[in-house]
């Protein structure tokens, strides 16, 4: 069989389309690179909505831990709590058998105990807990001047909050909130290896390699490929969120300008 | 994944004496002798499994990442990008697959240095197809050894993976660290005729661990969210036990049958990585405020004028 035949047939098996079987026997460098990347269609879904969706609710939680009322500090401070303290593997599995027995008493549930959305809200609550405290930080280092600025001119409420806090609070927190990306991203090859199962063996990058690995035993040749898209998939981040950092940063002199500095961590 | 289990727990006699019956006792009784059961001693026994893990990982990573600082900043230049490959490797890929990779490569390297050894006029090829054949004496551990040493050697592969992953963290902020300490220090050690390995044992090394601690105490917490991983490298942790506790029981297996409890198991293991990631938390900052007292940096700083006012 051909390395176009192979690709035709195993690129797209991740979402279900092609071969149905995967190969049993006599596998391929081709196989191996076609279908761990066809997984890699699953970390980008995730990773991809999941900090979309995380974004908004990160910044609603970053205003509430540092909003004077307590009514809305505390839930705030207790959702960043409970997420960044508990291991996300941990999480996973207890949201699993929260959704099946969410599903035991209404089957509109039904839905969430399949990876696709139930892993997906995992990692979006996360998401949002992680990049929640790393705005609030950023909330807390606005420098004084700044907001002594905006009282000189008169500017209060939302104004103030548009014009003088958001466009700092963001500049300050982008690089952090790279890493974060980054991480999010390495995070979910955690998905089916926590109670989500793969449904019909359609997983992620992870789940074909540990499959190649298990089916080989040669750990030597699946890993170091999926090494490989994930370093790909961290240098396009990289990328794409430089550039955002670019355009936040443009006003400033050149020599102010804050340079990202990538060190995601390792787990969560 | 999980071919080790306990006989011995599963018969070892009740704790309390009324627990001979089950269905004749109470609500409360029940679950007394219900969390009392063999079984779920595996379970409490295997919390203590994780705080070992993290007390022999955490000083193997902290020497792990000690050489790879050193590595990466020595003037020898392989030396020096073997210890830069290390931390940038590590950091640009999921830990999870490293630790998926580094059990089996490291089982396999394991028993191919011993084959080497052990059987020097072995003909055949040691990768057959999709099967990795060694001799019989080179197999890790022994065919024939007791239980034990098998579970040992799964806990010590493990221990060395996840030494490897967080060294590799470990090594990047005490990288970060060594730079850190001032330029003007170690010109001092030079000027009083120190030689390099003198003034990077006597000035450098005391002096990094201040700039290095914030980062240390920010790996001791990744590092204490990364024990469930454990479950992936097959060694019978908590995660391995609430799933297994937790399943649906009938009655035809258990004397304790009830319904599938596993949300209430991961549960308990939630509240139980919070508790421990509050109780450090807690206690890395006081270790900082006593760290910092004194010392030239703006946490020192703030601490002096919070006294003088």
């Amino acid at each position: 069989m051909s390395c176009l035949q192979t690709i035709a047939d195993y690129s797209l098996r991740s979402l279900g389309m092609g071969e149905r079987l995967l190969p049993k026997s006599d596998f391929t460098l081709c196989q191996q690179f076609t279908l761990i990347g066809s997984g890699m269609l699953h970390n980008i879904y995730f990773g991809l909505l999941a900090l979309i969706a995380g974004f908004f609710l990160a910044v609603a939680l970053a205003v509430g831990k540092n909003s004077a009322n307590p009514l809305l500090r505390k839930p705030a401070e207790w959702t960043i709590f409970v997420f960044r303290g508990s291991p996300l593997f941990i999480q996973f599995f207890f949201a699993y058998f929260l959704f099946l027995s969410l599903k035991g008493v209404a089957p509109f549930f039904g839905p969430l105990t399949s990876a696709w959305l139930g892993a997906l809200v995992v990692l979006f609550l996360n998401t949002a807990a992680y990049s929640g405290e790393i705005f609030y930080g950023a909330l807390q280092s606005i420098p004084k001047g700044d907001l002594e600025a905006a009282d000189a001119y008169g500017l209060t409420g939302w104004p103030r909050f548009k014009r003088v806090i958001w466009p700092t609070m963001l500049r300050l927190a982008w690089p952090a909130y790279t890493n974060e990306a980054i991480f999010l991203f390495h995070a979910t090859a955690l998905v089916y290896f926590s109670g989500f199962p793969a449904f019909k063996q359609m997983g992620d990058a992870l789940y074909y390699a540990s499959y190649f690995a298990d089916k080989t035993f040669n750990p030597f040749i699946p890993y170091p490929i999926l090494a490989g898209y994930f370093i790909l998939l961290t240098l396009i981040v990289t990328g794409i969120f430089g550039l955002i950092n670019k355009r936040l940063n443009r006003h400033l002199p050149q020599n102010q300008r804050q340079k990202l500095r990538i060190r995601p961590r390792l787990i969560r | 994944m999980h071919k080790y289990s306990h006989p011995d727990l599963a018969k070892r006699p009740a704790i309390f004496s009324f627990c001979t019956d089950p269905d004749t006792l109470g609500q409360f009784q029940w679950l007394a002798c219900y969390l009392t059961t063999g079984k779920h001693m595996g379970f409490y026994i295997s919390f203590g499994t994780v705080l070992l893990l993290l007390a022999v990982t955490a000083p193997t990573a902290l020497l792990f990442g000690f050489g790879g600082a050193s590595a990466a900043r020595s003037t020898f230049l392989p030396l020096r990008w073997f210890g830069k490959a290390y931390i940038a490797i590590v950091r640009g890929v999921p830990d999870i697959a490293f630790f998926l990779f580094f059990v089996i490569a490291l089982d396999q390297g394991i028993e191919w240095l011993r084959h080497q050894v052990k059987c020097p006029d072995w003909d055949q090829p040691i990768r057959q197809g999709n099967d990795f054949v060694v001799c019989a004496a080179a197999k890790m551990p022994l065919g024939n050894a007791p239980q034990w040493i098998h579970e040992v050697y799964g806990f010590g592969l493990a221990v060395v993976t996840f030494a490897i992953v967080f060294g590799a963290f470990a090594a990047n902020v005490m990288y970060g660290a060594m730079r850190a300490v001032p330029r003007a220090q170690l010109e001092t050690a030079e000027a009083y005729g120190m030689t390099p390995r003198q003034t990077f044992w006597r000035i450098l090394v005391p002096q990094m661990w201040v700039y290095a601690l914030p980062g240390l105490g920010n790996l001791w917490m990744v590092l204490i969210k990364a024990t469930p991983l454990l479950f992936l490298l097959g060694v019978e942790d908590i995660v391995y036990w609430a799933r297994e506790l937790g399943g649906a029981k009938t009655a035809r297996f258990t004397d304790y049958p009830h319904a599938d409890w596993r949300l209430w198991y991961f549960f308990v293991l939630l509240l139980f990585y919070l508790g421990f990631t509050r109780v450090s938390e807690i206690y890395l900052d006081r270790i900082m405020k006593k760290l910092t007292h004194g010392q030239a940096t703006t946490g020192g700083e703030a601490q002096r004028k919070g006294a003088a006012t």
